[in-house]
């Protein structure tokens, strides 16, 4: 099914940036992506199930919770945060503005991990510097 | 423990200037008057911060001096063909006027975090202007008062309270009386609702919707609230109209209006998921105020449309000046974005994506903003000061940035900072170093030093001012 991805500020992501990106507050309140409740039974997704939410730059594994502010069935929503750019369009169409709001998204239950901050930088950029970089 | 007052608050474009910071022993240990995301940076901010500068070596992030750090960023940047400098939004004044320089002296791309926030709004408003005013003069009079595309509730969580329709005005009353009853007739309904559907069809009926409710308005000449957004947020919860668009459909939105307000009749029964009768209430409401504002939020800038959508709400505004007052005025993110493009315009010309490649500035969104420059992987460098565009940029992006030596000045430890070549901790403006900040209606504040930072924290004017020392020198050696 396909949905229309929506990014956005959250309190929750404003107060989980001001106790740090690597924190436990952050992960929890940003590695998200909200969704309409029918959608979640249609696709057998229950609240907080990892989900993976894949567009046509690249897919990324956040938690699934349950919005009654979202009533359009077929629109998802994720906090700005790194777990959303994974998978947003730079194209800015002249404009300077990437698409951060409207791209188009596919969302299916999975087994796998929600990845730490840390870890999602390396599985996104796969940098060597950056897996060396605790030291 | 000393208490220090109208402190003004480094974190939205609010800037309340009304805080109160109790200080023990150089510590916050308390902030009175703060919204959730200003208690939390108060309380929290020392908890997460590098103060030792950093260089990378094989590798290896490694401690290092300040003044080997600023040699190599100054090394850096001086040897780019064309660098980007980037971030300045939570900085202070001070700051970006040393980082307009630098910037002209390494010929590199400057650009603010206005470019991926409402970057579309200046192009929008270079095309049709933008008639504004003070926070005060809304708080005082405005009688009717729209969000579009915006959730102050998460994002400005004071603006309301401070500014519009929770505040006490001299003209016009908050409307929180009218909000409780709302709320108290609500659960009584729904409660009823409850009951019979036990009684009656053993739960088949389901309480009316929220936006039920929210349609029953206020006498005229009272002091109104519109929500305008594409899901029901906190903040459309306190509206007395909320209008659900369909995601991407806020530019037909707009134009239906201006339609409407001309006394156009229009042969659709919906606009984008809105009712026409919706859309004429909105209309009536917006023609029969005495005083009204349109907030607009990322809503329009970072959906389909972008600058247009913005161009359509301020041709609104104009449109409805014909009959009444009406105003608009972005809502922007963070403290000093506004600084932002007002210092890059005072020293550029331009208010963000300023190119300083052909020794002169340049100016074209599309082109020269961060976000092109990245993806199209023209710099070959990166000077990134209190922001963190590896956790805010799209993948593309991020990749051609950690690509190239990247040089972070900030006061945590950021995504960005992870993957630097040379980090170098810098102290809190508005906490640890004081500057001037410009409120999202343009009204300067001063940002005061609360407390002492960490030894080797020096503020971001400082640290830039070293570099751009360095840098000279650099030049004129290879120069000379």
């Amino acid at each position: 099914m396909e949905f229309t991805l929506i990014t956005g500020r959250t309190i929750n992501q404003g107060r989980g940036k001001e106790h740090g990106k690597f924190s436990e507050e952050y992960l929890a309140n940003v590695a998200i992506c909200e969704m309409n409740p029918e959608d979640m039974r249609r696709l057998n997704i229950g609240d907080g199930t990892n989900i993976r939410v894949t567009t046509e730059v690249g897919s990324v594994i956040v938690k699934a919770r349950k919005s009654r502010r979202i009533k359009t069935p077929g629109v998802i929503f994720m906090p700005y945060g790194p777990w959303a750019n994974v998978v947003l369009k730079p194209e800015s169409e002249g404009t300077g503005m990437p698409l951060l709001k409207g791209l188009k998204a596919n969302v299916e239950p999975t087994e796998d991990e929600v990845s730490n901050l840390k870890d999602l930088l390396i599985e996104a950029y796969g940098r060597s510097k950056m897996m060396k970089s605790e030291g | 423990m000393d208490v220090i007052s109208s402190v003004v608050c480094p974190v939205c474009g609010c800037c309340c200037d009304d805080l109160e910071v109790l200080v023990d022993n150089n510590r916050i240990v308390d902030v009175r008057n703060a919204c959730a995301l200003g208690a939390a940076k108060f309380l929290n901010y020392s908890g997460h911060r590098n103060t030792k500068p950093l260089i990378r070596k094989n590798g290896n992030l490694v401690e290092a001096s300040l003044e080997e750090a600023i040699e190599r960023s100054a090394e850096i940047l001086a040897k780019s063909s064309y660098p980007l400098l980037y971030g300045w939004s939570s900085t202070s004044c001070e700051a970006i006027r040393v980082g307009l320089e630098l910037a002209e002296e390494v010929g590199g791309v400057i650009d603010n975090t206005s470019t991926i926030c409402h970057g579309p709004s200046i192009i929008a408003i270079q095309e049709v202007g933008l008639p504004a005013c003070t926070l005060g003069q809304i708080r005082h009079r405005a009688d009717l008062i729209v969000y579009w595309g915006s959730n102050p509730w998460s994002a400005h969580p004071r603006h309301i309270e401070r500014y519009t329709a929770l505040a006490e005005g001299r003209f016009q009353k908050a409307i929180w009386k009218r909000y409780l009853s709302r709320l108290v007739f609500e659960s009584a309904i729904k409660r009823r609702y409850r009951v019979a559907s036990l009684v009656f069809k053993g739960g088949s009926i389901s309480p009316p919707a929220a936006e039920a409710f929210s349609q029953l308005l206020p006498p005229s000449g009272e002091r109104k609230l519109v929500v305008v957004d594409v899901q029901r947020t906190r903040t459309a919860d306190l509206a007395d109209l909320f209008v659900r668009v369909e995601p991407g459909g806020d530019y037909d939105v707009l134009q239906a209006l201006r339609a409407l307000i001309r006394d156009e009749e229009l042969d659709v029964d919906e606009v984008a998921g809105v009712p026409i009768e919706t859309l004429e209430e909105l209309a009536d409401l917006m023609v029969n105020a005495r005083f009204g504002m349109l907030f607009f939020g990322l809503g329009l800038t970072m959906s389909v449309g972008r600058s247009r959508n913005v161009e359509a709400a301020i041709k609104l505004t104009r449109d409805l000046n014909r009959y009444t007052k009406f105003l608009i005025m972005p809502m922007r993110g963070h403290f000093n974005v506004t600084g932002a493009d007002t210092v890059f315009t005072w020293q550029t010309g331009y208010p963000y994506a300023v190119d300083f490649s052909h020794g002169y500035p340049r100016y074209n969104p599309g082109e020269t903003s961060a976000i092109d420059v990245l993806t199209k992987d023209d710099v070959d460098a990166a000077l990134v000061v209190a922001s963190d565009p590896a956790s805010n940029f799209p993948r593309k992006c991020v990749e051609n940035l950690v690509k190239k030596p990247l040089v972070v000045i900030d006061s945590h430890m950021s995504a960005t900072a992870l993957v630097a070549d040379v980090v170098i901790p810098s102290a809190f403006v508005g906490i640890e170093a004081e500057g001037t900040t410009y409120r999202m209606d343009h009204v300067p504040l001063p940002l005061k030093k609360i407390v002492e930072p960490p030894e080797g924290c020096l503020p971001d004017e400082e640290i830039l001012r070293m570099m751009l020392e360095r840098v000279r020198d650099i030049k004129g050696r290879e120069s000379s």
